[in-house]
């Protein structure tokens, strides 16, 4: 048996949304280098669809697997949607990850929401 | 395919193989039974600890056969602690980046109450004799330091660090499980009292091994039973890897002074080739190595990833990230060397082996610069780095 499922060998080999967005309006990063994985993604958020989203990721075959995923699954999604991605939901799209890298998708998961949260205090910010 | 985790373990040799073979087929009687070929089974046996004896410079009734480098450990230093408790004598001395085989047991001591010290072993990953004398008490009874590191390679001064126990008439053990059939290993030149090895590390077979110790020690039985073994380790021997472990070393023995100045100069041409990656660095002092040892650090990417992309590529090595081991933390042995974690997670070992040719060496250069590059393309570690955000590390 493989370490990893197909579809995250899929997305680790060909990551999907990879790079940055130079006028991004949401950008999260989390993770430290001290536990070994490190997420960045920057959101693109328009009418309050996100138009574009992009990562970087310093981390294992299940981080970068799982950055991709995720990204997949919110493009093009209403914010209200967004918001409501769960690690589990990550896991799944990828058909499950060994127990032990759980937390690479727990990752994905914060780095978006910490995009989210981002977007929205700029926005109050523009908003003053 | 370019196998590179030697030191994770070894593909069998063909002579190895076929005495296994032989054994299970030809002699498959228990050397402990009386008849033709029970007796004939421990014949087998009893050749095969000559052979192993003669290669290490010890007597035949030195050697304890063992499930493998990790049983020896353990039952060296429980032996080594039962003597010194027996006295009075609670003190351990040791290194900080000894296999888990070993670390784990004398956590086990330390539980017991035990004093355990863990030396330094620098940057170049090497304890120094001067220290190890230092660190001798009059209530130490065992001095148990690798005669050569499983991740980085480096090669104590066992032979120096014997003569000071003897001379202060402390139990001196060595793990040599990563050093037997690679580097030029006897037990009384090097002043050791008690050794580990293993043979799935020199081209046997996995779940065997052996434990020397020097005549007069009294070595504490960890598996209780049977009268196998000088009544020191109970249970059937394991006939058939014993016979092939035996052949294996042998050898190995007998190719040792080729192969080693072959690997050697491999290991140079590759680690020559890293180095022109930027921000990586060796780790593991560059002469005191195994000659089959490469161990790097790349600032910027992980380890595992590394790992995966290079098996897409055909080529087996391993890493100390603390992704490909479970846990959070990155190896001990790069932290014990001075790797900060973020730089530690970025480590990649090469372990070669015999058969390596140049141009697979060329290949390893190749891939591992473009999968590095790739890597750091999309790390938000590396982009902080320079951008200056952060300071380089390597
Ligand atoms: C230095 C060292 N000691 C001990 C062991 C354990 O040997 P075994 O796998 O035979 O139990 C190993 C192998 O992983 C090793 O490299
Ligand atoms: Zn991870």
């Amino acid at each position: 048996m493989a370490l990893y499922s197909e579809k995250v060998m899929d997305h680790f080999r060909n990551p999907r949304n990879v790079g940055v967005i130079e006028d991004a309006n949401g950008i999260g990063e989390v993770g430290n280098a001290k536990c070994g994985d490190i997420m960045k993604m920057y959101l693109k958020i328009e009418d309050d669809i996100v138009q574009d989203v992009k990562f970087e990721t310093f981390g294992c075959g299940s981080a970068i697997a799982s950055s991709s995923m995720a990204t997949e699954l919110i493009k093009g999604k209403p914010v209200s949607e967004v918001a409501q991605l769960t690690n589990k939901a990550v896991a799944e799209a990828l058909d499950g990850l060994p127990a032990y890298k759980m937390h690479c998708s727990v990752l994905a998961e914060e780095a978006i929401q910490s995009a989210l949260a981002d977007y929205y205090s700029k926005k109050e910010a523009t908003a003053e | 395919m370019i196998y590179a985790d030697n030191a994770a373990t070894t593909k069998m040799s063909e002579a190895a193989i076929n005495t296994m073979l032989n054994v299970m087929k030809e002699s498959y009687g228990n050397p402990s039974s009386l008849y033709g070929i029970g007796q004939h089974a421990k014949e087998i046996l009893e050749e095969a600890r000559v052979k192993i004896a003669s290669v290490i410079g010890a007597d035949p009734g030195e050697i304890t056969f063992t499930s493998g480098g990790s049983e020896a450990d353990n039952q060296a230093i429980v032996s080594a602690a039962e003597l010194g408790r027996k006295k009075g004598k609670m003190h351990i001395i040791s290194t900080a980046i000894e296999h888990h085989a070993v670390l784990h047991t004398l956590e086990k001591l330390k539980k017991e109450g035990f004093d355990i010290t863990l030396l330094d072993v620098h940057e170049n990953g090497i304890v120094r004799p001067e220290e190890v004398e230092a660190a001798i008490r009059d209530d130490t009874c065992l001095v148990t330091i690798m005669y050569a590191n499983n991740e980085i390679g480096t090669i104590q001064p066992i032979r120096e660090i014997g003569a000071i126990c003897r001379s202060r008439n402390v139990l001196f053990h060595t793990d040599a499980v990563q050093a037997i059939a690679h580097i030029p290993v006897n037990v009384k030149d090097d002043n050791i009292d008690m050794l580990s090895s293993s043979a799935h590390k020199y081209h046997g077979p996995k779940g065997v091994g052996f434990l020397y110790a020097k005549k007069g020690i009294r070595l504490t039985n960890i598996i209780e039973g049977g009268a196998q073994e000088r009544g020191k380790r109970a249970g059937t021997e394991n006939v058939p890897g014993i016979a092939a472990m035996a052949e294996a070393l042998q050898e190995a023995d007998t190719h040792m002074a080729e192969n080693a100045a072959h690997m050697a100069a491999m290991r140079d041409k590759l680690i020559a080739g890293l180095r022109e990656i930027p921000h990586a660095a060796l780790n593991g002092d560059a002469e005191h190595r195994l000659p089959g040892n490469v161990n790097f650090c790349f600032e910027g990417i992980e380890g595992e990833s590394l790992l995966l992309l290079l098996d897409d590529k055909g080529i087996q090595a391993s890493s100390g990230s603390a992704c490909t081991s479970g846990s959070l933390d990155p190896s001990h042995v790069l932290l014990a060397i001075g790797r900060v974690h973020d730089v530690a997670h970025g480590s990649l070992r090469l372990s070669i082996g015999e058969e390596i040719t140049e141009e697979e060496v060329d290949y390893i250069i190749k891939s591992v610069k473009d999968v590095v590059g790739y890597l750091r393309s999309f790390s938000p570690v590396w982009r902080d780095l320079c951008a200056g955000k952060t300071p380089f590390i390597l």
